[in-house]
């Protein structure tokens, strides 16, 4: 069963202890400088968000289909069965088509390297694995990120909801997004605000299905458009050839013709 | 004419001492030194103008080497060595473009080990190598013609149907392809270039560009190498280029009436602006230019409509790579000089290779015995639309 996060925003208290975490477990630097920043980069895979006494966190959502692990030409990304979506850094070519496909531009670069990498969050994978909880969800000292299995999170986010109707905006957002998140998230305004992808423009289908529909024809497409070229190519030269052979015959007729 | 001369080299020199500059930069400093590209704008020029354009601007090989073989149009053979040249030293140009792009090009080999055939990008990279080794096969002939090596020349002959018929199956793959990289980003990419009819619109307008660009590759290498210019040909494929043209304007007419943007388009907006200014430029005025005989018949007329055609073919790939992601970046990109001189000089060893390989090979048919020039006063878009015809399997 895929795991998840769920972020309840109205429980954050924006005390960025997730931040401090996360660089320590994925070992980037972290001071007061970087945690002043607030938006995301090569050695911020997650953020917290502040608008007035308001919180928003940002991370990778983890996509059930992730656009980038279909998007990459030497499928760098992939899904674990858990449900992070990981990187391996020595299939990468740097092509950055993850970057451009991600719909909540999550993966960033390491723009000044001689050997760039992609960064972005990857869910703790081996904490994952081995059935401990994501660096994040750990530290988090209000419960506001719980880490879980997918299902049972969204059931409680809706018991968050039915209890709570005044509080929080009758939305999960993540559980139909592009086909379904990791990440869950629950709150009392519009993700929009917080630089997250509206909904209504993300749709419930899945990123990779609008590259799909067109990849998987091109089997099909292979083998016929070669016969219809190839068979072209036959037919306009059969003609030549024809033409000629009787170009050759009419020749040969007259010079026996007038030998008569 | 011999201060001419030096001044295009002096011109030559500069660009690549300004280009080699910005290599330097590149591989020692990384993509952040050298480009305004960032995590916003992940994709900036060289993908848009190297990449984009530049397998666009190659298409005149694949079309002019299906008329030619396919349907048999003997008239253009003339101009089938150059379009091949072209296409050939294209792809060569665009796979440099991409090893400064790449940020780890020292890896690109990977495609053909950890092949994901889920993705487009793969199925690009798969086309551009298969396609350049066709190309490279396809432009061999002239060097064993050059030194006069009649075997090779015979087994190559052999293998010209499969390599003619491979050469249009990739060029179709890649062509499209391109188009379909766009696919995966509904939400990001404006709404005037972002359609499900991506791939149709960058294949069907890649036959229009192969045709404007062996215009003027062909007007060009007149004037530049004192070549004769065969009008007829010329006046051939200018009814084509008009026939392309209309049906690329009706292509996108239906595709913007079918999303019900028809509205939209016509209000004034800045991507509006950069649509009016690619939809004017490709087939406004070309088309408008080409609908008199006077511009058709005569080689001027036909090379500046080439030219704008191709030009508004150019905003188009910048629009759909560049301008259309603008919104959802929230912040304008312009790239940095660095980046133009990478891209300047890549087009100018495009240029001096052109120039040394038509000097030194038979690229360009015997001169002496020009074809007698025949007035064609009937209009002949048979390549065009046998070509179009299939545009849309």
């Amino acid at each position: 069963m895929s795991k998840a996060l769920l972020y309840d925003a109205t429980m954050c208290i924006g005390c960025k202890q997730c931040e401090v975490a996360c660089a320590e477990q994925n070992k980037l630097p972290y001071d007061d400088r970087i945690a002043a920043e607030s938006v995301q980069s090569e050695y911020k895979y997650t953020v917290v968000m502040t608008k007035e006494d308001k919180f928003m966190r940002r991370l990778c959502m983890h996509c059930e289909h992730p656009a980038c692990a279909s998007a990459c030409p030497v499928g760098a990304f992939h899904k674990t069965k858990e449900g992070p979506v990981v990187y391996d850094v020595w299939k990468c070519i740097g092509c950055r088509y993850c970057m451009v496909a991600c719909a909540f531009a999550q993966p960033k670069y390491e723009w000044h390297s001689r050997n760039p990498r992609v960064r972005k969050c990857i869910m703790c994978p081996d904490r994952v694995a081995a059935g401990k909880q994501t660096a994040c969800a750990e530290i988090c000292p209000t419960g506001a990120t719980k880490f879980g299995d997918r299902d049972d999170l969204i059931k409680e986010a809706q018991e968050r909801i039915r209890q709570n109707p005044s509080t929080y905006l009758p939305h999960i957002y993540g559980l139909h997004e592009v086909g379904g998140t990791c990440v869950l998230i629950l709150s009392s305004v519009k993700v929009e605000e917080y630089g997250y992808p509206a909904s209504a423009k993300l749709g419930d289908t899945p990123m990779p299905e609008y590259t799909g529909r067109v990849m998987e024809k091109i089997p099909d497409f292979i083998p016929v458009w070669s016969l219809v070229l190839g068979g072209i190519y036959w037919i306009s030269h059969r003609r030549q050839e024809v033409a000629a052979a009787e170009a050759e015959e009419r020749a040969e007729e007259e010079k026996n013709g007038s030998k008569r | 004419m011999k201060l001419k001369l030096t001044f295009w080299k002096v011109v030559f020199i500069v660009i690549m001492g300004m280009g080699l500059y910005s290599t330097f930069i590149r591989y020692f400093y990384g993509l952040g030194a050298v480009s305004n590209m960032s995590d916003q704008f992940p994709w900036g020029l060289w993908i848009g103008f190297d990449c984009l354009c530049g397998v666009m601007l190659a298409a005149g090989g694949f079309c002019i080497v299906g008329a030619v073989y396919l349907f048999n149009v003997e008239r253009l053979h003339s101009v089938m060595r150059p379009a091949v040249l072209t296409a050939f030293l294209g792809y060569i140009l665009f796979i440099v473009g991409l090893l400064f792009d790449l940020g780890r090009p020292w890896y690109i080999w990977h495609q053909l080990i950890y092949m994901n055939p889920h993705s487009v990008m793969f199925e690009v990279g798969m086309c551009v190598m298969t396609y350049t080794t066709v190309l490279f096969f396809e432009f061999l002939p002239s060097v064993f013609e050059r030194f006069n090596l009649k075997t090779p020349i015979k087994w190559i002959k052999k293998i010209y149907p499969a390599l003619i018929v491979l050469g249009i199956l990739l060029s179709t793959l890649h062509q499209s392809s391109l188009g379909s990289l766009y696919l995966i980003m509904p939400s990001k990419l404006h709404p005037f270039w972002y359609t499900p009819a991506l791939p149709f619109l960058f294949f069907g307008s890649a036959i229009a560009v192969g045709l404007a660009m062996t215009i003027f590759e062909s007007t060009q290498s007149a004037k530049a190498f004192g070549r004769h210019l065969e009008l007829p040909v010329l006046v051939e494929l200018g009814g084509a280029l008009l026939v392309a043209l209309w049906v690329n304007a009706l292509l996108r007419f239906e595709d913007y009436f079918h999303r019900g943007m028809l509205g939209q388009i016509v209000k004034p907006s800045y991507e509006a602006y950069f649509l009016w200014l690619e939809l004017m430029l490709a087939f406004v005025i070309p088309i408008t230019l080409l609908s008199f005989k006077k511009v058709r018949l005569s080689s001027d007329g036909l090379y500046f409509a080439s030219v704008i055609s191709l030009l508004g073919f150019i905003t188009n790939r910048l629009n759909v790579s560049l301008i259309g992601f603008e919104t959802y970046a929230g912040h304008h990109y312009v790239p940095k000089w660095t980046e133009f001189s990478v891209t300047l000089m890549i087009i100018a060893m495009g240029f001096a290779l052109f120039g040394v390989a038509v000097k030194y090979l038979p690229i360009f048919p015997e001169q002496g015995h020009p074809e007698p020039q025949r007035p064609r006063t009937e209009l002949r878009p048979a390549v065009g639309t046998a070509v179009l015809g299939h545009a849309g399997d």
